[in-house]
């Protein structure tokens, strides 16, 4: 059994939702990871709210302090959850029910996590 | 009382203080002794009574005979440490120990705590400490004990001893655990009290009333638990709230043949509305701090099922509380209670679809939930489901259920 991370990407961090919107999301987002969770194959979450963002990138050789991963960055990270899976292919079958991918342009990346015995299998 | 009724009720209520503040005098490795003490007081008890009557104190009488027999065997163990040891031995020599024996209420309450987290020390198999809170803690005798297992006393005697023998090689001591312990020793505690409790909510056992005892017993402890400053903690609430909602439903979860009644086909009338008030106000003192344990969700989702009306809102929170309480630990019960808030909230169609996910193929209840979701969808595949369970199932009480559905969906 392999872990897999599943990163939630939103095309356009900077539409704001109504909170009965935010509150159907949350929802539908618990369902999904209830799902999973319910088959044993739920590892972890960590949820990324927009509050209190802030990006550090280099500009002429120094660092610059933005707020919020809005503005010139088009996509942004959601949230990410950690699923055990026997192969990518079940993890991708999760990824499935995401409920972000009902936004056009959003996207799911499934990516393996490395284990940690000394060889790095990224 | 009369008499006959009173020694076995002061032998439940008192057996347990006497012993917990003789062996914690003694030392825990010399439970056994203060063991044979306790016994031995009650055995004067009910020779001295017929004969000379009820003593105008009962307890305090007791406690009087505990003390004295106590002090001798004190007295005897000093003399054998100081004065035979030392000739045989190079042991070296112990101070004599005060023979004070404390039968205060305060030390007699915090005795019984200590001797909680004692008996649930980490290195102890958790099935022996359900065998030692039920003797050292509730009082009950090795033959109630074995019922209540389902098994023989000489395996219930042999466990204890396997216990015993471990507080010794571990040298457990009748204390408080450290602050920086507390929370990991008071997580030991809660699981044997909870799991007290579920050995009488849902064992196949069919004696009722020890049933329903077994279950008192682990609120009694948790009570404790919460009555001391320093043990009452949220996670301590919270499974207090959750007994009480539990046990709310005694009265309504089995009929005059002792034959267990579903949630669904239950008379409200008979919830006990007393219990869902103090279930209620538990939960409420639960909610201090910022730590949601099981139990928090558990005693949520308890609290939705004391509403018998069958909303959406109902429904959806019990979903989402099961949602968080699989995300803080999996078990396969939560999972099929999940999939089956989830069939109210959103339908057959959509749990069924995440039903047959779950693969839980050797398990009855996965099958009983299956069979019950095909209903009126798949008839011929709820009676395959229900067979199946019938098939795994162990109970007299599961399997008359699983014969009614079989009957009513066979033509």
């Amino acid at each position: 059994m392999e872990e897999y991370a599943l990163i939630m990407r939103h095309q356009d961090g900077t539409k704001i939702a109504s909170p009965e919107q935010m509150e159907i999301w949350m929802k539908q987002t618990m369902d999904w990871i209830g799902g999973i969770a319910a088959q044993n194959k739920f590892v972890g979450g960590t949820g990324l709210p927009f509050d209190d963002a802030r990006v550090v990138s280099t500009s002429n050789a120094s660092k610059v302090v933005t707020n919020g991963p809005f503005g010139d960055i088009k996509e942004t990270i959601g949230g990410l959850i950690t699923v055990r899976a026997e192969s990518v292919d079940e993890a991708v079958e999760f990824a499935k029910g995401c409920p972000v991918l009902q936004g056009e342009g959003n996207s799911v990346e499934v990516r393996k996590i490395a284990k940690n015995d000394g060889v790095h299998k990224g | 009382m009369q008499q006959q009724e009173l020694i076995p009720h002061l032998f439940r209520t008192e057996y347990r203080k006497i012993i917990s503040v003789l062996s914690k005098r003694f030392g825990f490795d010399q439970i056994e002794s203060a063991e044979d003490i306790a016994s031995d007081t009650f055995a004067t008890a009910a020779q001295s009574w017929p004969m000379n009557g009820i003593p105008p104190n009962p307890t305090a009488w007791l406690y009087n005979v505990a003390i004295n027999k106590a002090k001798n065997y004190l007295q005897r163990d000093s003399v054998f440490r100081n004065k035979v040891i030392p000739n045989i031995s190079e042991h070296r020599t112990l101070e004599p120990p005060e023979n004070e024996i404390d039968l205060s209420p305060q030390n007699i309450n915090d005795s019984q705590l200590q001797m909680m987290f004692a008996i649930c020390h980490p290195s102890i198999p958790a099935q022996a400490q359900i065998g030692l809170a039920l003797r050292i803690l509730c009082g009950f005798g090795i033959d109630e004990i074995a019922d209540a297992f389902l098994t023989n006393k000489e395996t219930i005697n042999k466990r204890l001893f396997r216990a015993k023998e471990k507080i010794r090689e571990e040298k457990i001591q009748i204390e408080f655990p450290g602050a920086s312990e507390i929370d990991a020793r008071l997580f030991a505690v809660l699981t044997t009290i909870y799991l007290l409790f579920s050995e009488g909510y849902y064992s196949s056992s069919q004696d009722q009333v020890l049933r329903k005892e077994l279950c008192f017993e682990a609120m009694r402890l948790c009570t404790m638990l919460v009555e001391n400053k320093y043990t009452s903690t949220p996670e301590v609430n919270a499974l207090l709230s959750l007994m009480c909602f539990h046990a709310s439903r005694f009265e309504a979860r089995v009929n005059e043949n002792d034959e267990l009644i579903l949630y669904n086909d239950q008379d409200p009338k008979l919830w006990n509305a007393e219990l869902i008030g103090k279930g209620a106000y538990f939960l409420h003192c639960a909610t201090t701090g910022n730590k949601l344990s099981k139990y928090h969700l558990e005693a949520a989702i308890a609290y939705w099922h004391t509403k018998k009306e069958e909303t959406a809102e109902k429904w959806e929170n019990i979903l989402q509380l099961y949602n968080q309480l699989l995300q803080l630990e999996y078990s396969p019960i939560a999972a099929l209670n999940r999939t089956y808030a989830l069939s109210k909230a959103k339908g057959k169609d959509h749990a069924i679809t995440e039903a047959e996910k779950l693969k839980l193929n050797d398990n009855q209840f996965y099958h009983s939930l299956l069979g019950e979701l095909y209903i009126n969808i798949d008839n011929k595949k709820a009676i395959s489901h229900f067979r199946t369970a019938l098939g795994l199932a162990k109970s007299t009480a599961d399997k008359t259920n699983l014969f009614k559905k079989l009957h009513s969906l066979e033509p």
